[in-house]
């Protein structure tokens, strides 16, 4: 009985038990994460397979035909069109994915199904829950990277080993997106309606200006910030590079590393002091 | 008291959809004009980005043996898509959620509305967005010079024949949802509709198997007809589309009052 | 004699093969106070949406205010005020707009409406929150407008759904002051609960039901009378000990209870019962004599308690 009521844990078993929470805490936010994602693996999955085929076959090829029709076969940043936009193709699949997760999951874990608020309860740190919901997240959109990069060996328009570079870079800029828009969200106590608003005017025009479709030199000079700014187009390079050795200063390269990277970093402090504000008020 | 109505209709029509439709007209006055107002960016973005950005690279594209700029060639089916999408998830998302979490319905229906009044009114609300979308996608297209024929005016209610038939389809799928989740297999639908449906190249770049497939989906039909009238290069074809969508009319309407029950009186 | 309001005969819903009410017969008078007393998942909030006519019955009649309700939703809600469960306000309306809208539901004119979305602001004393939203109000608040709302169409029945169920015990009696009012003024009152004091307060008469049938029938007195002695001792011996205690007070009363932490002892002297069980060498830790309420007739009836 006595056992059952109180048990008379020893000092040292209840240290070491916070130490772990201390040490594992954010995996465990991550693997709840990925337990409630279990309730519809089945239409990720299938959209997961679909989106690739649908995207690189039925959009890709069909602009390709026209583009190369045009501009000759490898008029593209000196690549036929197909093996341009592929990896954006793939990258901003994995941005709308880690912008929505971000921005409706975290609303709602503070709102419609608080599960942050359960989470401040115990032992989690608000450090841990934002590390723990990112990479939660990767759950989501990694996979997803995967069949598109599958897709494009089968379909042969990579070669080589670069290809494989696409996971790492994936989750470069799925992180940065999902830190960023966690930052903001984390702010926000009332949907009037804001939340779509973003994905509108923000995630929208990313995913179409950030020399994903074209190249950004086709557009107009004062549009090309939205490339700058874009986590999207910085990648989007990157996985060029990576996939058939776009042409590219070294520095370049650096920048389109270190901007996403940047990104992550501020979003992640960012996000950490909005959730701790907005858990212990 | 002696009822006129018909009594098959007794228990699910009340006459009333004028004030569902006021409180949707209420809501975005008071509330959400501005999010209303804003979603005809979305096909616009799309536009610029698409039609100028890619139409530097591809030029122009052939129409019924007409060149016709690339910006021209997709404006029409921008139209069309936004049309559809907007009808969808009025009908499909908007229905579901108004239904089992803001449980707006299940207040309606504790007054003397019918099933009917709602759904009528959540369509005619749904094509008044689309009204809104299609005449402001109209001037801008007409300012950036790419409507080519003054037939391009029949575009917005041709958008809005679109809207009708995918929105009536739309609520009777909506009666066999059960969880959010189901909604993902319509955009799983839509998805490949909205790539290959001649939305940003003609389909004959496609084995002609995989064509008879795009020809069969409603989104085609849409975005040939809406391209007709603002290229002005009419085809006989213009025919079939207009039936193709009064059929899917009057089928998604029947379909949709026969699920009315199972949608709202579970 | 006046036309029944509601009258139901073998009533039944069946969602694929569970039965949720199954076959219950029942008739309610104009100016009634009616009750379905039951525990969660006994039909109770089914039953009330059939008669709604939100919900189709499988089989049996049900006519309310003479029509059937499987064919006549919009014309019997006309007649009907409905407080469902669970608040379902308009989030996107204030509170006056959200009285507005739903009497334009009934097809009511302009000025009618706004003449008695004022009235009713008085009546549940929300006039000082006439421009605010609907998620700022309290519980109680939005308990008081979803029953305000449902007043808009002067309805000959009221339907309240669980009408108290998760408010502060001061709410509560605000709440149950104006259905007193409503009561007295005429209207028809069906109601579920499963509380006791509520059905006591606000019931003429009542039927207790579980698993989808009616256990048994009457005003709330006639049915403490029948099922249960007039007083009830509770003792408390210990989790593990009151099954004992419970063999060595056979005898005592007219019945005993043992639930999980006390004994209940049936008799119509309590006081006499305590000191009985003195007399055996018995000393609870804890002891209470009351008087017998609707929860014993449900414990009587159904072997279970009412809140689990």
């Amino acid at each position: 009985m006595t056992e059952l009521l109180e048990p008379q844990r020893d000092r040292e078993q209840a240290v070491a038990e916070y130490r772990r929470v201390r040490r594992w805490g954010w995996w465990y936010v991550a693997e709840h994460r990925i337990r409630s994602m279990r309730n519809y693996v089945g239409s990720l999955f299938i959209i997961g397979i679909g989106s690739p085929i649908m995207y690189l076959l039925g959009l890709g090829a069909g602009l390709g035909v026209l583009v190369n029709q045009n501009q000759g076969d490898n008029a593209v940043d000196g690549v036929g069109y197909l093996e341009f936009i592929a990896p954006a193709l793939l990258l901003a699949g994995v941005m709308v994915t880690a912008a929505q997760e971000s921005t409706f999951g975290v609303f709602g874990g503070f709102k419609w199904t608080p599960i942050f608020l359960g989470m401040r309860d115990t032992a989690l740190t608000p450090a841990q829950i934002v590390t723990g919901f990112a990479l939660g997240t990767m759950a989501r959109y990694v996979p997803a990277a995967c069949f598109y990069m599958i897709a494009m060996y089968a379909f042969g328009i990579i070669h080589g080993w670069g290809g494989l570079l696409m996971i790492p870079i994936a989750m470069l800029l799925g992180t940065a997106i999902s830190t960023a828009v966690m930052a903001w969200v984390s702010t926000q106590r009332n949907d009037r309606g804001q939340l779509s608003f973003v994905e509108r005017f923000v995630m929208t025009p990313l995913t179409l200006f950030s020399g994903t479709y074209f190249p950004l030199e086709t557009l107009h000079e004062g549009l090309h910030w939205v490339g700058w700014i874009s986590p999207l187009w910085h990648t989007a390079e990157l996985g060029r590079l990576a996939t058939y050795g776009s042409e590219q200063t070294l520095w370049l390269t650096v920048v389109h590393i270190l901007y996403p990277v940047a990104l992550a970093v501020a979003g992640w402090f960012l996000s950490v002091r909005h959730f701790t504000k907005r858990l212990t008020s | 008291m002696t009822d006129v109505r018909p009594r098959m209709l007794a228990g699910l029509y009340a006459r009333n959809t004028r004030s569902v439709v006021a409180r949707g007209m209420r809501v975005i006055a008071r509330n959400n004009w501005l999010i209303i107002v804003t979603g005809f960016f979305e096909p616009v973005f799309y536009l610029f980005s698409m039609g100028v950005g890619l139409g530097a690279l591809i030029g122009s594209v052939q129409y019924h043996g007409v060149d016709v700029p690339y910006a021209a060639y997709i404006a029409p089916a921008l139209m069309a898509v936004s049309a559809m999408n907007g009808a969808v998830y009025d009908s499909t998302m908007n229905v579901f959620f108004k239904m089992h979490y803001a449980k707006l319905y299940q207040g309606m229906l504790s007054t003397s509305l019918g099933p009917l009044d709602i759904a009528l009114g959540e369509i005619i609300l749904a094509l008044f967005r689309g009204l809104l979308y299609a005449s402001g996608f109209m001037v801008v297209t007409t300012l950036m010079g790419l409507n080519l024929a003054w037939t391009a005016i029949f575009a917005i209610p041709a958008a809005l024949i679109i809207a009708f038939g995918f929105a009536a389809f739309g609520m009777a799928i909506t009666s066999f949802m059960k969880t959010f989740q189901h909604l993902d297999f319509v955009f799983f639908i839509m998805m490949p509709m909205f790539l290959l449906s001649a939305t940003f190249f003609p389909i004959d770049v496609y084995p002609e198997p995989l064509q008879w497939v795009i020809m069969a989906m409603p989104l085609w039909h849409g975005v040939d007809m809406i391209r007709m009238l603002t290229t002005g290069i009419f085809e006989q074809a213009m025919i079939y589309h207009l039936l193709y969508f009064v059929i899917m009319i009057v089928v998604g309407v029947f379909f949709a009052t026969r699920r009315l029950k199972a949608l709202f009186l579970r | 004699m006046q036309q029944l309001h509601i009258e139901a005969n073998q009533l039944t819903k069946r969602y694929g093969s569970f039965t949720a009410v199954d076959g219950i017969d029942f008739e309610i008078a104009p100016g009634e106070s009616f009750g379905f007393l039951g525990p969660n998942g006994a039909g109770k909030s089914t039953t009330m949406r059939m008669i709604a006519a939100t919900s189709l019955r499988s089989s049996g009649s049900l006519d309310v205010l003479g029509l059937d309700a499987n064919d006549n939703g919009p014309a019997i809600r006309a007649q009907l005020g409905i407080v469902p469960q669970a608040d379902n306000l308009d989030e996107e309306l204030r509170v006056w707009d959200n009285l507005f809208v739903y009497g334009r539901y009934f097809g009511l004119p302009r000025k009618v409406v706004r003449q008695r979305a004022d009235a009713l602001l008085d009546f549940a004393q929300l006039q000082q929150k006439r421009q605010a939203r609907v998620d700022a109000l309290s519980g109680g608040m939005k308990r008081r407008l979803t029953i305000a709302r449902a007043l808009m169409n002067e309805p000959k029945i009221m339907l309240l759904d669980e009408p108290t169920t998760g408010l502060d015990p001061q709410a509560r009696h605000v709440l149950w002051d104006r259905l007193f009012r409503l009561k007295d003024s005429g209207t028809t009152l069906v109601l579920t609960t499963h509380y006791m004091d509520e059905a006591e307060q606000l019931c003429d008469r009542l039927v207790v039901v579980d698993e989808g049938k009616i256990v048994a029938e009457g005003s709330p007195k006639e049915l403490i009378r029948t099922y249960s002695t007039r007083e009830v001792l509770e003792v408390r011996f210990g989790t593990a000990k009151n099954e004992e205690a419970a063999g060595r007070l056979a005898g005592i009363g007219d019945r005993i209870e043992v639930l999980p932490d006390r004994l209940l002892v049936y008799d119509d002297n309590g006081e006499q019962a305590l000191t009985a069980v003195g007399e055996r060498g018995l000393h609870p830790v804890t002891s209470l004599v009351r008087r017998a309420s609707l929860e014993d007739v449900f414990l009587r009836l159904t072997g279970r308690s009412l809140i689990e």
